[in-house]
């Protein structure tokens, strides 16, 4: 985060009274002649979550990827106070203390990062009553914020969890705005309140979109944007008056707070990540020269149908490309996408991530990735399976500004494992164990460790296999 | 492009044998034999190694281990590669569509049409659609075609087509009607499922009305196409439906035409099979069935088969709460017959390997049921074929079926795995198409001395 800021803030002073969760914010706080003190509070909402009790386990004997690029065979990874304490191989010494869990045979990996989800906002079952993910009244609502739409209780969160090991999430507001509004970060744990899943300490992130969508929605209600030139046209003067704030803000002379102008500023000084669904190569030039042009930095491009196209120019202003496996076709910007799109990326040396966007893709990253890394071995390029998994690892940690505390199995990292019972780039292979910060939240072989969110009690197929 | 391929090694001494005649375009059936292979015959048996295909005049004549090579036949070494039939896709809107979102080029449903029924996909299937070389290139050789509802409980009637590049996909038009009941049907009906029942008996006693004034199930009456018959005989004065639409149902009614039945919840589909004690001559194959775990006995005591979707696991609307990844298991289990299905839109034909896959993966999980590899394979091959009514033309490697067969560069139903050469009635296909010729030209982003447009 201090590197962002230091590219993109005005001033020093003001970014580290940012870091430091506090604001020069509103005039009247300009008053006080020594440190600025906080005007409101930058993070009112905050997490709750605590790790769970976990007992210290040894996996021995398994297949590791550690989702930074290694691979241990016979390795020996170490989890304890909700922590990784250390991987090795097998000659990696077991504190008598740990329980020792038999790996032979056995694969495991990071916990899976899923850098777009839409689990919460857009839950299970999908009626009138539940969709909170898009704000579709105004092509701009950064003032809006996902979490205060997630419903913890979408039975959407445990299929992840026991099918697709996902420890991770980042759920986004819809597409349908050009600015959709912040993104939240969860830890994949059953929760009675968002606040209790919530990534401690993950930056916030700001949905984006290019292309299709804002402008069909807004151009169907005779309002701008209808064109694409409308899409840029919106977000470019949205990004004058943030500029304004953020200048205002910085010098103390805010008359008045802005929800959507403070969510804006706070892109422009770096501490919120900025992740921009865009299909289309050509409108992904566009919007690296606007982030360019106002100072703020894209971290991910999502849904980057067309990246393929221009993996050089992703890789030279260092934004990943988070894209699905194989979707095509289903819309008219989706109809340049082909499988060998994160191959080809991974060639040109791109931060790939694979993500779902989806409440049954999520169940399955392991698998996309699998088949993009299948596409790219037919055209010769050849992705060793270590590098693979960190498509779903380390990669959209990243991206997510989390990568220090999880996304790769490295000692003081986050206890966010999954045993597989197979190797996990198989479609046969399935979660055994999930743990999330060291406790163990999914366990196939014990019916006792399966979650089963409220909506789903006394109803037909309560704590089935799923 | 194959050439170059090769040179990378990418593609090993199995392009060098059989890409390279899929480059070549229709053509009669040539007769030949694929050796060395490991060959998955698709109707439910373990695959066998070293094992050899023949086919003649565009048929299978053995498919096996110890199969003699013919005189006179082209020998094609498989390398070791995997053989296996062609997969059927039960149902899809595959030939109808372009691009989903782009409702121009969209023919799969007809929300502000007059008719209803009475809509026959056969005439609107475009065999340069987009999604069907794309289908083909990911093993796909034939599918049934199904419209989707528009403004009414009834879809239309679909037909089973092949994915060969020709003039003329449709093998069989009108093959059966489809039909809304559940939450959907509820909505097209009027607003409640009391209304999408009332519609249906509604509809089937007219057209049995219809028939019986008209004679319109009599055999060969216009060309097998009862809306057609020119009779001013027959129209009831209390009449709801059509005559077109009505004259549509008439194969329905009679069991001349199957009547797919979309539903999902345990109480659906038991009020579908409750239909048939009104109406005993239907033929009703249920679509969707996402519960259908829950009454799998009674559906195998009907024997009403299921074409259903392998991994829908939420409760994505109320009427789908119990649904699970292991519902195909259980009811293979209880003996209903059961294809993987429901290819539409976004859900490409060509994912239903991994789908197959999938299910012999939860057979891992404690405690959850899925498909041995063999049935996962039949699900997607021979099971579909069977319930479309088409089991003894093609979807498996039979001595007599069609010869559609694929090969492909390891485990047909691993994520890893691809395509490497697909022949339909034992004609080569082309595996080229957009996305090959996107891949190709960008293989390297840069532009070179002229734009990517010359590439």
């Amino acid at each position: 985060m201090m590197r962002r800021m230091g590219r993109t803030a005005g001033h020093a002073l003001a970014g580290l009274a940012l870091v430091l969760g506090t604001s020069a914010g509103l005039a009247k706080a300009k008053d006080e002649k020594t440190a600025p003190a906080p005007a409101w509070n930058e993070n009112p909402y905050p997490s709750t979550y605590r790790a769970y009790p976990g007992e210290p386990v040894a996996i021995v004997g398994a297949t590791v990827f550690d989702g930074a690029g290694g691979r241990i065979d016979n390795g020996t990874v170490l989890v304890a106070d909700g922590k990784v304490q250390a991987i090795g191989d097998a000659a990696l010494a077991v504190p008598a203390t740990y329980r020792r869990i038999d790996g032979a045979g056995k694969f495991v990996t990071p916990g899976v990062i899923d850098i777009h989800s839409h689990l919460g906002v857009y839950p299970s079952p999908g009626v009138d009553a539940h969709q909170d993910g898009n704000e579709m009244t105004s092509p701009t609502t950064p003032q809006v914020w996902a979490e205060h739409s997630v419903w913890p209780q979408d039975p959407g969160f445990s299929r992840a969890l026991a099918n697709g090991g996902v420890t991770t999430l980042q759920i986004l507001p819809g597409s349908a705005n050009l600015i959709g509004g912040r993104s939240v970060v969860l830890k994949n744990v059953p929760s009675r309140t968002v606040q209790g899943m919530k990534f401690p300490d993950a930056p916030y992130g700001m949905k984006m979109a290019c292309g299709e969508n804002p402008k069909r929605v807004y151009g169907a209600k005779g309002q701008m944007p209808s064109t694409r030139m409308g899409n840029f046209a919106v977000d470019r003067q949205t990004w004058i008056k943030a500029a304004e704030y953020k200048r205002k803000r910085d010098a103390g002379k805010l008359e008045e707070r802005d929800l959507g102008m403070e969510t804006l500023a706070d892109v422009l000084a770096g501490k919120i990540l900025v992740q921009n669904h865009c299909y289309r190569a050509d409108e992904m030039a566009f919007v690296i020269d606007m982030a360019r042009e106002f100072g703020y930095k894209v971290s991910a491009f999502h849904h980057a149908a067309e990246a393929y196209k221009i993996g050089d120019l992703l890789k030279q202003n260092d934004i990943c490309a988070a894209v699905w496996a194989d979707w095509w076709g289903f819309k008219m910007e989706a109809f340049d996408g082909i499988p060998e799109n994160a191959a080809l990326l991974q060639d040109a040396g791109v931060c790939v991530i694979i993500h779902s966007d989806d409440d049954y893709g999520i169940q399955r990253l392991n698998q996309e990735a699998a088949k993009a890394q299948g596409d790219g071995r037919r055209i010769g390029i050849a992705i060793p399976d270590e590098q693979v998994v960190r498509w779903f690892t380390l990669n959209p940690a990243k991206a997510l500004g989390i990568d220090a505390k999880t996304g790769s199995l490295a000692a003081g990292k986050m206890g966010d494992v999954v045993l597989w019972n197979a190797n996990p780039l198989s479609v046969y292979a399935r979660p055994e164990k999930v743990w999330v910060d060291g406790a163990l939240l999914y366990d196939s072989l014990d019916p006792k460790r399966r979650p089963v969110s409220d909506f789903e009690l006394g109803l037909p197929g309560e704590g089935d296999v799923k | 492009m194959i050439a170059r391929r090769i040179r990378r090694g990418a593609v090993a001494l199995l392009a060098a044998t059989v890409a390279m005649p899929a480059l070549a375009q229709t053509q009669a059936p040539a007769d030949w034999a694929i050796v060395n292979a490991r060959v998955a015959v698709g109707d439910g048996s373990a695959p066998i190694e070293n094992g050899v295909v023949v086919a003649r005049g565009g048929k299978i004549v053995a498919a096996g281990a110890g199969v003699a090579v013919p005189a006179g036949v082209r020998v094609i070494d498989a390398g070791g590669k995997w053989v296996t039939p062609g997969l059927v896709i039960a149902v899809t809107d595959l030939g109808l569509v372009d691009v989903g979102a782009v409702s121009e080029s969209n023919d799969d449903d007809a929300d502000k049409a007059v008719f209803n029924a009475a809509l026959d996909v056969s005439v609107a299937i475009d065999p340069d659609a987009p999604p069907v070389a794309v289908s083909r290139a990911g093993g796909v050789t034939r599918a049934a075609v199904a419209p989707v509802a528009g403004n009414a409980i009834f879809a239309g009637q679909g037909a089973v087509i092949d994915l060969a590049a020709s003039a003329d996909p449709v093998t069989r038009a009108r093959a059966f009607q489809y039909v809304e009941l559940g939450e959907r049907g509820a909505s097209l009906a009027g607003g409640s499922r009391v209304a999408a029942q009332a519609l249906l008996r509604n509809a089937l006693r007219e057209a049995r009305e219809l028939d019986r004034r008209a004679g319109l199930s009599a055999p060969g009456v216009a060309g097998g196409d009862p809306r057609m018959v020119q009779s001013v005989q027959g129209q009831a004065t209390d009449t709801l439906l059509t005559r077109f639409d009505a004259a549509a149902l008439v194969p329905v009614v009679t069991g001349r035409q199957p009547l797919y039945v979309h539903v999902d919840r345990a109480a659906d589909i038991r009020a579908t099979l409750a239909l048939k004690r009104e109406f005993p001559a239907l033929r009703l194959i249920v679509v969707g069935a996402a519960e259908g775990w829950r009454v799998a006995g009674e559906l195998a005591a009907a024997h009403v088969p299921v074409i259903a979707t392998a991994l829908t696991d939420l409760p994505g609307r109320f009427e789908t709460l119990a649904a699970t990844q292991s519902n195909i298991g259980r009811m293979k289990k209880a003996g209903v017959k059961v294809a993987i299905g429901n290819f539409y839109d976004g859900e490409q034909p060509r994912y239903a390997p991994q789908y197959a896959g999938n299910l012999v993966g939860v057979a891992r999980v404690p405690g959850a049921t899925g498909l041995t590899w063999g049935e996962a394979l039949a699900a997607i091959t021979s099971v579909p074929a069977e319930i479309i009514g088409e089991g003894d033309h093609f979807g498996s490697l039979k001595p007599g079926r069609a010869a559609d067969v694929v090969v492909w560069d390891g485990d047909p139903l691993e994520v890893t795995s691809g395509v490497v050469a697909v022949y339909v009635d034992g004609v080569a296909q082309s595996l080229v198409n957009h996305q090959t010729r996107l891949r190709d030209r960008y293989r390297h982003p840069q532009e070179g001395s002229l734009p990517k447009a010359y590439q």
